[in-house]
């Protein structure tokens, strides 16, 4: 006997990632969904965050990580409140695990809320999690051939951050290379180059961000 | 082995409404552009199915070339290489049309 499905597999996760977000849009609250692979300067790009914009805004942090507390712990020490979720070795947070998380937040004193998600540039691109934006972040030594490998997570991205270019003198990078297919991707999108070790270029980001919630918070 | 999770707790709840004791074949789409790989897939929920209502059910997954359709000149086309650029008229401004299921089509059951 033959039965008709014709079901979505990622349903569930899109009805609570769909609850997330109004949660969210109650209180203004303007979220980001970090994305990138493991070693790519995620948790670095949030420390030069935080450092930048905290006397500005309030910021929370949502950490996903495998097993560990060790991002948690380094956003801690910049005095913000974070949450650490632990996926026990699952490659990616869903919505369900970020709507925990929200109940052990005080959302009226956030204004920005990040989730580093966990590192990885497959699974992370399949499942919203009720964020407003997806920024993915890609250091100059993966290689430029990662974005067409691994496609979605680029095209689902609002800002694609190249991160790690004070490396590029020791690479065989291939700067135009990247940039062509990372616009060919998501034509309409932001690429933002910089170094959070040397801090270039972030003055940008920390722009684009502020802007994002000041849209966020004037939004009726 | 999420999204195979995902296939087995669905497949569970229809073959239980269904009253189903077994299932032999379980039809899957996947878009081009989720980049699953079959393989994995099939061996993801190989593993899981074990002691299950789909214990050694086949999983048969059709790919879904990616496509799109152009928001100014309106043409559709194939996405190749996954450059959302219109070859037409050049414009960035591609809406997808196929390339992004991941959905379970059918079912095969034993009576």
């Amino acid at each position: 006997m033959n039965i008709k499905v014709m079901e979505n597999i990622l349903d569930k996760n899109e009805q609570i990632a769909a609850n997330v977000k109004a949660r969210l849009a109650a209180k203004r609250i303007f979220a980001l969904n970090l994305l990138g692979s493991p070693g790519c300067g995620k948790t670095a790009l949030l420390e030069c965050t935080i450092a930048a914009l905290k006397d500005t805004m309030r910021l929370a942090v949502i950490e996903g990580d495998l097993f560990t507390a060790k991002d948690a712990e380094r956003i801690a020490r910049q005095g913000v409140p974070c949450i650490q979720i632990n996926t026990g070795g699952g490659c990616h947070l869903d919505a369900n695990m970020v709507n925990s998380a929200l109940d052990s937040l005080d959302l009226e004193a956030i204004d920005l809320l990040i989730v580093e998600n966990v590192g990885n540039l497959v699974c992370p691109a399949e499942f919203n999690i009720g964020e407003d934006a997806k920024v993915t972040v890609l250091s100059i030594t993966e290689g430029e051939d990662k974005p067409l490998k691994y496609p979605l997570i680029f095209q689902q991205a609002s800002v694609t951050i190249l991160n790690k270019i004070d490396l590029l003198p020791y690479t065989t990078f291939d700067m135009a290379a990247a940039v062509k297919d990372i616009q060919g991707l998501n034509p309409g999108a932001k690429l933002l180059s910089v170094s959070c070790r040397t801090g270039e270029g972030l003055a940008l980001w920390h722009e684009w961000l502020k802007e994002q919630v000041g849209i966020k918070q004037n939004k009726e | 082995m999420a999204i195979a999770q995902e296939i087995l707790e669905i497949v569970q709840r229809i073959a239980a409404e269904h009253g189903t004791a077994k299932v032999t074949r379980v039809s899957l789409l996947v878009g081009q552009m989720t980049r699953l790989e079959p393989e994995s897939l099939t061996f993801g929920f190989a593993a899981l199915a074990g002691g299950t209502v789909a214990e050694g059910a086949e999983l048969a997954v059709t790919i879904v070339p990616l496509t799109g359709r152009c928001n100014d000149c309106g043409q559709e086309f194939v996405i190749e290489q996954f450059r959302f650029l219109c070859p037409f008229c050049e414009s960035a401004g591609v809406a997808i049309l196929s390339g992004r299921e991941l959905s379970i089509e059918h079912l095969e059951v034993d009576e």
